[in-house]
């Protein structure tokens, strides 16, 4: 047991480093793209309304997938992040209001 | 916009970035745990478990890999196991590109490196705080490499004591990501632009989401969002 810790199949590695690559790939590929996109008004415009559309796209499905309890989650951190403005604060209300609903069983 | 100051490059920023990721690291020490359990049932040695966690450094695709992992190895299993990673983090192709204006004037030679550290916390924590005007990107730097830190000894104690972190659910532990997610959202609204293009994001994520299921609606709905954000005029 011990002495096989340390070792490693040869083909997983392989597999490591593809994924590796391929996860290097995305995360530098777009960045690399728009380095060589003029930066106009108009795409400017798309890049400042990337990062809202990509939080919502992630989201909603989570959501839905995720019943009472996700939603419940995030409709707390929503209200309490406009309401007091923290991040900490609103995520620690979050995910006690998930727990507490979880715990009765919903 | 106003004239963008010079981005700069502080060992302070750099705290900095590590201590905006406090909110987000129960969730994560917990899922990194989760992790470590998950590959150690599937029958991973510990140096594969910790090769995969730190080299590819995705949470959720990670997991999707262990899915189609089975052993022993073959190229088939490499093939698959790259390709739903691929699948996962295609979302990272949008995420780097709106790092775009805030790292475009630092030298490639030090963004290239440090984009192997982007992730969704680290560009959320990034994005931010260059809304609140910050330009010192050791926020993004510092919190992408405490980070990983964090995701490469988080995944030890779950990998020699699978059953502590047994059920993270009841704690709550998995809604830490959304919730982080949804509170960094708020800040974002400005008005009618993003009304739109959140309303236009949503809706196609979801339709994409019932009609194929996966991650193909993070990439639909964003850029559908973008779109809509760039064409619709004050």
């Amino acid at each position: 047991m011990i002495e096989n810790s340390f070792s490693a199949d040869g083909l997983f590695v392989v597999a490591v480093l593809a994924m590796t690559a391929v996860t290097y790939f995305m995360r530098a590929g777009g960045y690399w793209v728009m380095g060589r996109v003029p930066l106009t008004p108009r795409v400017r415009r798309a890049l400042e309304a990337l990062p809202g559309a990509i939080i919502v796209s992630t989201i909603l499905p989570i959501a839905l997938k995720g019943g009472v309890a996700v939603v419940a989650c995030l409709v707390v951190s929503g209200t309490v992040m406009a309401w007091v403005r923290k991040d900490f604060i609103a995520v620690v209300c979050a995910v006690a209001a998930a727990a507490a609903i979880r715990a009765f069983g919903y | 916009m106003i004239a963008s100051r010079p981005v700069t490059l502080s060992y302070e920023g750099c705290v900095r970035g590590a201590q905006y990721c406090l909110p987000v690291l129960p969730g994560t020490i917990a899922f990194g745990a989760v992790f470590g359990t998950v590959a150690a049932q599937k029958g991973l040695t510990l140096l594969e478990t910790i090769l995969m966690n730190s080299f590819v450094f995705a949470g959720a695709s990670q997991f999707v890999a262990m899915e189609v992992y089975t052993a022993p190895m073959t190229w088939a299993v490499v093939l698959a196991m790259t390709g739903v990673v691929a699948a996962v983090n295609m979302r990272m192709l949008l995420i780097g590109a709106s790092l775009r204006p805030w790292l475009g004037q630092v030298p490639s030679l030090q963004t290239y490196p440090a984009l192997f550290f982007l992730t969704d916390i680290n560009w959320l924590i990034a994005l931010r705080e260059y809304d609140r005007g910050e330009r010192d990107w050791g926020v993004y730097l510092g919190s992408g490499l405490f980070l990983w830190c964090i995701w490469s000894l988080a995944v030890l104690p779950g990998f020699f004591f699978g059953s502590l972190v047994s059920d993270p659910k009841a704690w709550g532990l998995d809604v830490v990501m959304p919730a982080f997610f949804i509170a960094l959202l708020v800040p974002l609204w400005k008005g009618k632009r993003q009304t739109v293009s959140w309303f236009v994001a949503g809706g196609i994520a979801v339709l994409t989401w019932y009609e194929f299921g996966g991650y193909w609606g993070i990439l639909t709905g964003a850029v559908s969002g973008a779109l809509a954000g760039a064409y619709l005029d004050d």
